[in-house]
């Protein structure tokens, strides 16, 4: 049996392999970063934060928990609307050019009684006026006075069936033009969120009708959460079981676009 | 070797205690930072650093600072860049192009191996003594604050004896920044959150708002990236080799070599 000799590197190609290791790494640091982000693994394993997050933040908050609310005297002079801030479609304006004396809010999905409310029957709900911040995903804020439907009052008078666990909300605004009608704005909430005192379907902002840059005549209210959850220009709210099927499948209109569904932090 | 009067250079050199080593140039390697202290300390350096460049590409999302709960839009306390282009480059932001959803992903990610990690250290430090054995610093130590900061102007760094301990304005900065700056660092990361402001509704009182809370938390970033500047020279100053060997095996090398006078 031939002893295959034991290879010996030599200093120069150790520092070789030192100068190429140095090199990879310098390279690694500047590219890395791009490749690591870009690939599909690591930002599936970077979603494991919002999982976190929500156990968390569900586990010290009660169901009655309040967001701050603040004094008339913190209003802001200057809010900001973000996102879609006139839909601009024929049958939006049709329905504004009238005060959406005909706009119907479409209530249906897992409910015992699927509805078709105007906004006169929203008004008469039992309502909730709060003064409350609006904390956008982009990090800035504002104050206003909000007014609306409790959204648990308009589900239970819709009545629930046992087996709905979200409740999501369809705009009539177009955040993105696709081929697919992906999109279209939408959002979903599940129970816990949906049932919370603050949770309003607001039409009153800052003691007047809720204006058009801010989602009229109806946008949910849920000040737990980061300003994308709070779908503005609802048109119709179904409760579902899941929300797999719906547009691209991650819950909302920015959640098919890599954000968390979760919005707490 | 001559004797020498036994004046204070002498009476420095460090003893040997028990499990130390002497090696073989007469130099003493004493074993200064336990194993999860390295742990903390490396895995912290990874967090600090994910969360400062994940935080700019935040920050880039709207690069204007403002006191109070709510952002006054047309005067803003602090505002980066001119035109629309985002004013923290590619280069130092993770992703490198804008993703805001990602670059969120990035800063939670590594936010709760922060914390974990930190409280763990923290958990560790107290109950061992060792914040009081190493980081405190001792009655009358406080007096030579001035002296000690002079020295580190210098360049001059304790010897002998005297390295087998952290120095006054050692101890002083890491407490500032273990127990001061990265602590505020979470509350004003969770002040942020409106769910953690729902449940703990001192925060935002505390800070002075939710967007007071927001310029704190870059205020703060950038002190622990001020320190971490400091930290980096200091390291070159008293001999990388040496330092690098401390943090990474444990083993602190004190004294002088054979020979040396």
């Amino acid at each position: 049996m031939a002893r295959t000799p034991r290879p010996v590197v030599p200093l120069a190609s150790r520092r070789g392999w030192l100068a190429r290791g140095l090199a990879a790494a310098g390279s690694l640091a500047l590219s890395g970063c791009a490749q690591i982000s870009n690939s599909d693994r690591v930002s599936s394993i970077l979603d494991w934060e919002t999982t976190w997050t929500k156990l968390a933040q569900r586990l010290v908050l009660s169901r009655r928990a309040i967001a701050p609310q603040y004094s008339e005297n913190d209003i802001s002079k200057e809010p900001r609307s973000n996102g879609t801030t006139d839909p601009d479609t024929d049958a939006y304006n049709a329905l504004a050019a009238n005060g959406f004396k005909d706009w119907r809010l479409q209530v249906g999905g897992l409910v015992e009684r699927p509805m078709s409310l105007s906004l006169d029957d929203i008004r008469r709900l039992p309502s909730r006026s709060q003064i409350t911040r609006h904390d956008c995903v982009e990090g800035w804020s504002y104050v206003a006075q909000w007014k609306g439907a409790r959204l648990a009052a308009l589900l239970a008078a819709a009545g629930l069936k046992p087996s709905a666990r979200y409740i999501v909300f369809y705009c009539a605004d177009t955040l993105e033009i696709t081929l697919d009608g992906t999109g279209q704005y939408y959002e979903s909430i599940d129970l816990v969120d949906a049932m919370r005192p603050q949770t309003i379907l607001a039409y009153e902002m800052n003691g007047q009708t809720l204006p058009i840059p801010y989602g009229a005549p109806l946008r949910l209210r849920l000040p737990l959460q980061l300003g994308y959850k709070m779908a503005k220009y609802i048109m119709r709210i179904d409760a579902v079981e899941s929300f797999r099927d719906i547009s691209r499948g991650h819950g909302g209109f920015w959640e098919d676009r890599g954000y968390a569904w979760y919005a707490g932090i | 070797m001559d004797a020498g009067p036994p004046g204070q250079e002498r009476s420095s050199e460090p003893r040997v205690r028990l499990g130390e080593r002497v090696l073989r140039d007469g130099r003493l390697a004493v074993y200064r930072h336990p194993l999860i202290v390295r742990l903390w300390h490396w895995l912290n350096a990874l967090c600090l650093f994910v969360l400062l460049v994940s935080g700019l590409q935040i920050l880039n999302a709207h690069p204007a600072l403002y006191w109070g709960s709510s952002s006054d839009f047309t005067n803003p306390w602090l505002h980066f860049g001119g035109g629309d282009s985002p004013p923290f480059p590619s280069w130092i932001t993770l992703p490198p192009w804008q993703d805001l959803a990602a670059g969120r992903h990035w800063h939670l990610f590594f936010a709760w191996i922060f914390a974990a990690s930190g409280l763990t250290y923290a958990i560790y430090a107290i109950a061992s003594r060792r914040v009081r054995r190493e980081l405190c610093p001792r009655r009358g130590e406080l007096r030579h604050l001035g002296r000690s900061f002079a020295d580190h102007l210098r360049l001059k760094f304790p010897e002998g004896e005297a390295a087998r301990h952290y120095n006054p304005l050692q101890k002083l900065s890491y407490l500032v920044v273990i127990f001061g700056l990265l602590p505020l660092m979470v509350l004003t990361g969770l002040t942020m959150s409106p769910a953690m402001d729902a449940r703990f509704h001192f925060l935002p009182l505390m800070f002075g708002g939710r967007q007071s809370a927001r310029t704190v938390h870059f205020l703060t970033a950038c002190t622990i990236a001020a320190f971490f500047v400091i930290h980096l020279l200091a390291l070159l100053a008293a001999g990388p080799i040496r330092e690098m060997r401390a943090i990474l095996t444990g083993w602190f090398v004190i004294g002088r070599r054979k020979g040396e006078s």
